[in-house]
């Protein structure tokens, strides 16, 4: 595995909210200003903490959505059922509140635009969001190198940044497949998860300068990442990013 | 000084028994940074390799052998989920360094699939980690390290590499792989070393 060096004190600031959008009935992007934020690579994450008015605090990670394009920086959070923090972020928070954050964290699920090779994106649920992050820096960087984003959903209302996704696929810059778990649109006939077959049709096949990002809820990852390793993919080239509960007590 | 959260009041369900921003999970979240390494017990093997270059090793069969141990520990991960009273078996490091001489201060650990994380060799003696190959009376699933992981339950869980294959000892400390990528070189969850500089 490859090093990264990105070492250097992390300190909280505050932000304001200064949009919020409503991407799917249970994900919203947050718009934050930060001024004096100093900038991250595709993927990267950030902690955001929030503080109860007797100093009870509570922090989680979330992906970075937005390329780095200033000090504007967008993050999506989906709505986890009894959460703690995603409720808030999703439900209480309104535009012109400040919100604290601490980052960027993590140099290793990144996508950097000097990277020539070919990049394939493998997202299910909200694990989209560090891989629209390397998409919108693609975009922004004008980067040739081929990019294809296979994106695992369970109803094309879940569909997380369908208008940007679309918008994308139309310039193509970027091949997507959208797979549907539960409920396809009309005239979309496959319902059912990501398997070699679809891989094999969809997805980029091993090659020695293709990198793979992995993203989403453990279960998700771990049945990707099998079968892009039993296809033949060098597993030092695919990356991997779990979030989200294992669904089981082990 | 922080700022309130206007309209955020917590659920506070983490207990006064977890470390600062811990919140308890009866789930065990898997996180990696790429495909699970399969590894088969019988092409395992596991080494100690000492800052003059001396190396000790053993197969599936001869670790195996070594004494095992019970061991009932809270652990605790950096993106903040800490479960408690998780139940292991494995082989005390004491009992895998008492024929290891070394005066080096620093261990890096190295696994099958190429992860490495660095360690004060301090935090792996008298008690305090192990090579662990069952979880809660199984033998420890590939998602989660197996078939052995090294256990330090006193710090952040990603100093606990799994798939470990072998320590290399050196006088220096080095940094492996998170820690290069900008978390702690420590990893105290109870003084909240998450990422550099903290
Ligand atoms: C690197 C990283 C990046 C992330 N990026 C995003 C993102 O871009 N968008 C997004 O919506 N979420 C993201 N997450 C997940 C996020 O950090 C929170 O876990 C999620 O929002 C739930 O938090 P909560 O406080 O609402 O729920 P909690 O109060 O933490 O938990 C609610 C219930 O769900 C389970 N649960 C929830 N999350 C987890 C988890 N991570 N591990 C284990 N169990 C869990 C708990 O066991 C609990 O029963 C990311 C996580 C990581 C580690």
């Amino acid at each position: 595995m490859e090093r990264t060096a990105v070492r250097r004190r992390l300190t909280w600031q505050a932000g304001t909210v200064t949009e919020i959008r409503e991407e799917t009935a249970t994900a919203r992007t947050i718009v934050l200003d930060l001024p004096d934020w100093p900038g991250h690579l595709a993927g990267q994450h950030l902690d955001v903490r929030l503080t109860a008015p007797d100093g009870y605090r509570a922090s989680r990670s979330y992906s970075i959505a937005s390329a780095w394009t200033g000090s504007t920086i967008e993050l999506t959070v989906e709505q986890v059922p009894d959460g703690e923090v995603s409720p808030y972020l999703v439900d209480v928070l309104k535009v012109g509140d400040p919100l604290e954050v601490r980052g960027p964290v993590g140099g290793w699920f990144v996508w950097r635009p000097d990277s020539a090779g070919p990049i394939q994106l493998i997202g299910g649920g909200s694990g989209v969001v560090p891989l629209m992050a390397m998409l919108r820096e693609h975009a922004h960087a004008s980067s040739t190198a081929p990019a294809r984003l296979l994106y695992s959903v369970r109803r094309p209302t879940s569909v997380i940044y369908a208008a940007d996704l679309k918008k994308l696929a139309m310039s193509d810059d970027v091949d997507l497949t959208f797979v549907y778990t539960r409920e396809a649109p009309p005239g979309e006939p496959r319902v059912g998860r990501v398997d070699a077959e679809l891989l094999a049709a969809k997805a980029f096949a091993p090659t020695d300068d293709l990198t793979t990002y992995v993203c989403g809820p453990t279960p998700f990852v771990e049945a990707v990442a099998d079968l892009l390793v039993a296809a033949g993919h060098d597993p030092a080239r695919v990356r991997t990013e779990r979030f989200g509960p294992t669904g089981g007590p082990r | 000084m922080g700022i309130v959260s206007p309209g955020f009041t917590g659920r506070r369900r983490s207990g006064t028994e977890l470390p600062p921003g811990q919140y308890l999970t009866r789930d065990f979240p898997v996180l990696s940074a790429g495909p699970t390494p399969h590894i088969q017990p019988e092409h395992w093997e596991f080494s100690i390799a000492t800052e003059s270059g001396e190396v000790h090793k053993w197969d599936w069969p001869a670790f195996l052998k070594l004494p095992a141990e019970e061991i009932t520990r809270d652990i605790h991960c950096v993106t903040r989920w800490s479960k408690l009273e998780s139940e292991w078996k494995g082989v005390s490091l004491d009992t895998l360094f008492a024929d290891v001489e070394t005066s080096a201060d620093f261990v890096m650990a190295h696994s099958y699939g190429g992860y490495t994380t660095n360690l004060p060799l301090d935090d792996l003696l008298d008690g305090q980690a192990w090579i662990a190959y069952e979880f809660e009376g199984d033998p420890l699933g590939a998602e989660h390290g197996g078939p052995a992981r090294l256990l330090v339950p006193h710090l952040y869980f990603w100093k606990s590499a799994k798939w470990v294959r072998g320590l290399v000892l050196s006088d220096a400390e080095d940094l492996g792989f998170w820690e290069t990528a900008g978390y702690h070189e420590y990893g105290d969850p109870w003084k909240e070393q998450r990422y550099a500089g903290d």
